[in-house]
């Protein structure tokens, strides 16, 4: 009975979110002049920055970039308050996936590449498709793939936290920094450089490299701890 | 024209692995099934267009989210029972 | 041909996401197991980024990426403000469900079950 009520207001709902946008059009310029062509021109006359998504991320929307990050700090500190426990002690897991010595060589042999890739995406976040939420996930992963492969591997929780306390305050320093010729927060005050070369664009890098820091350090402390859990 | 099957296709997919991961009662396979519509819009993310998008998707809608749900799994139980549930309601006591 | 076929996807892929989306509504609002609930929210979540990234796309238009000697191709690209935002709704997606299933496994410490109508004293 309760699952043919609910359908029904499903499918209401699914006509009437279908009439809507169905009317908007795919594939369609929808706006003559709208804020993604002065994005668009900004990018590429001013900031000197070939990916326009960083460029929004990082610079005109760069405040938000600050809230999120924020977000996700807070998520992985309610974690640490939700599964709370004394001590952690290295190979104390709650879950044991048993690997093979297959897994135990192959995954040493992939984890300096993980972390080379990684790397290389949020090094040049603003050149080509990919950035520091991308690189910080990708290192997160090879940090993920070792503590799986070997139970005694562990992490530091002290290191972690100081590598994202400083991104995030090297972060909030740069962006006070473009208060200094009289700007806004987040204010490009480094010279912009030519386009497609890797210093280019002033700060959108230096600030998509202390992102990608602080992704990293905040995705593998998650892990580690979810993955420590026990009662 | 090729690319448009592809695309047909794709969604297809995506959509029969959603019904099943709502429907399976084995939550590891209902798990499995959830990463497969990640990994399926990375895909059509790329093909739309949106390469950093694709990035994000696949290195947090595959990986990681598929990694911290079966830990939970192991840490909790593998079955949604339904089954013990219907007993209790044809009981007479309750 | 290929016009026809464009029309018929500019359905298709409104269609599935909108679809995706209410398989996850159904999820959320009918299932029972904690698990799947949040299964159901991810698929949500899949299902709006997806609707998202369709409303900027532009046919026959090219990524949001500069390349030197095309400095002037602005006209032709997609939009990147909707990626811009899928981005970021992605990592915060992440983030709610990973705090959702760490409450989870604390509900199953000290209930011993995933069932939402067992649960009934909700203070430990």
């Amino acid at each position: 009975m309760k699952k043919f009520l609910v359908i029904l207001i499903l499918a209401v709902l699914g006509f009437h979110l279908f009439a809507a946008f169905s009317g908007l059009g795919f594939g369609v310029t929808r706006f003559e002049k709208g804020v993604k062509d002065f994005y668009l021109e900004k990018t590429v006359s001013e900031l000197h920055v070939a990916n326009t998504v960083t460029s929004i991320v990082v610079n005109f929307r760069g405040f938000d970039t600050l809230g999120e990050v924020t977000v996700l700090f807070l998520a992985v500190s309610a974690m640490g308050g939700i599964l709370y426990k004394r001590r952690h002690h290295a190979g104390d897991r709650s879950v044991l996936f048993s690997s093979s010595s297959i897994v135990r060589s192959g995954s040493k042999l992939l984890f300096p590449a993980i972390i080379l890739l990684g790397v290389y995406i949020f090094i040049h976040g603003h050149l080509s498709p990919g950035g520091g939420f991308q690189g910080g996930a990708i290192i997160a992963t090879g940090f993920l793939l070792m503590l799986i492969a070997y139970e005694n591997f562990s992490v530091s929780h002290n290191t972690l936290s100081y590598i994202e306390s400083f991104a995030g305050i090297f972060f909030v320093v740069i962006g006070l920094l473009g208060f200094m010729n009289g700007g806004t927060f987040l204010q490009n005050f480094l010279p912009a450089g030519i386009l497609n070369n890797l210093f280019s664009g002033g700060v959108i890098g230096i600030i998509y490299v202390m992102v990608g820091f602080k992704v990293a350090a905040e995705l593998t402390g998650l892990i580690y701890t979810i993955l420590h859990e026990k009662d | 024209m090729i690319y448009l099957i592809l695309i047909f296709f794709l969604l297809i997919l995506m959509l029969g692995a959603a019904v099943y991961a709502v429907v399976q009662k084995d939550l590891l396979y209902a798990v499995i099934a959830t990463g497969v519509i990640s990994l399926v819009l990375t895909a059509i993310f790329y093909m739309l267009q949106a390469p950093d998008v694709a990035l994000t998707e696949a290195a947090i809608g595959v990986a990681l989210t598929t990694i911290i749900f079966l830990i939970t799994i192991r840490n909790t139980k593998r079955y949604e029972d339904d089954y013990n549930k219907k007993d209790n309601l044809k009981s007479p006591l309750k | 041909m290929d016009d026809k076929l464009f029309e018929i996807l500019e359905f298709g892929v409104y269609g599935a996401s909108i679809l995706l989306i209410l398989i996850g509504l159904y999820a959320v609002l009918t299932k029972r197991s904690l698990i799947k609930i949040v299964i159901g929210m991810s698929i949500i979540d899949g299902g709006i980024h997806l609707l998202l990234i369709t409303i900027g796309y532009l046919k026959g238009g090219t990524a949001p990426i500069f390349s030197p000697g095309y400095e002037e191709a602005a006209g032709q690209m997609v939009d990147p403000v909707p990626q811009a935002l899928v981005l970021t709704a992605i990592v915060i997606g992440f983030g709610v469900t990973a705090v959702a299933l760490s409450l989870i496994i604390r509900l199953y410490r000290h209930h011993h079950t995933l069932e939402i109508d067992e649960i009934k004293r909700l203070k430990w």
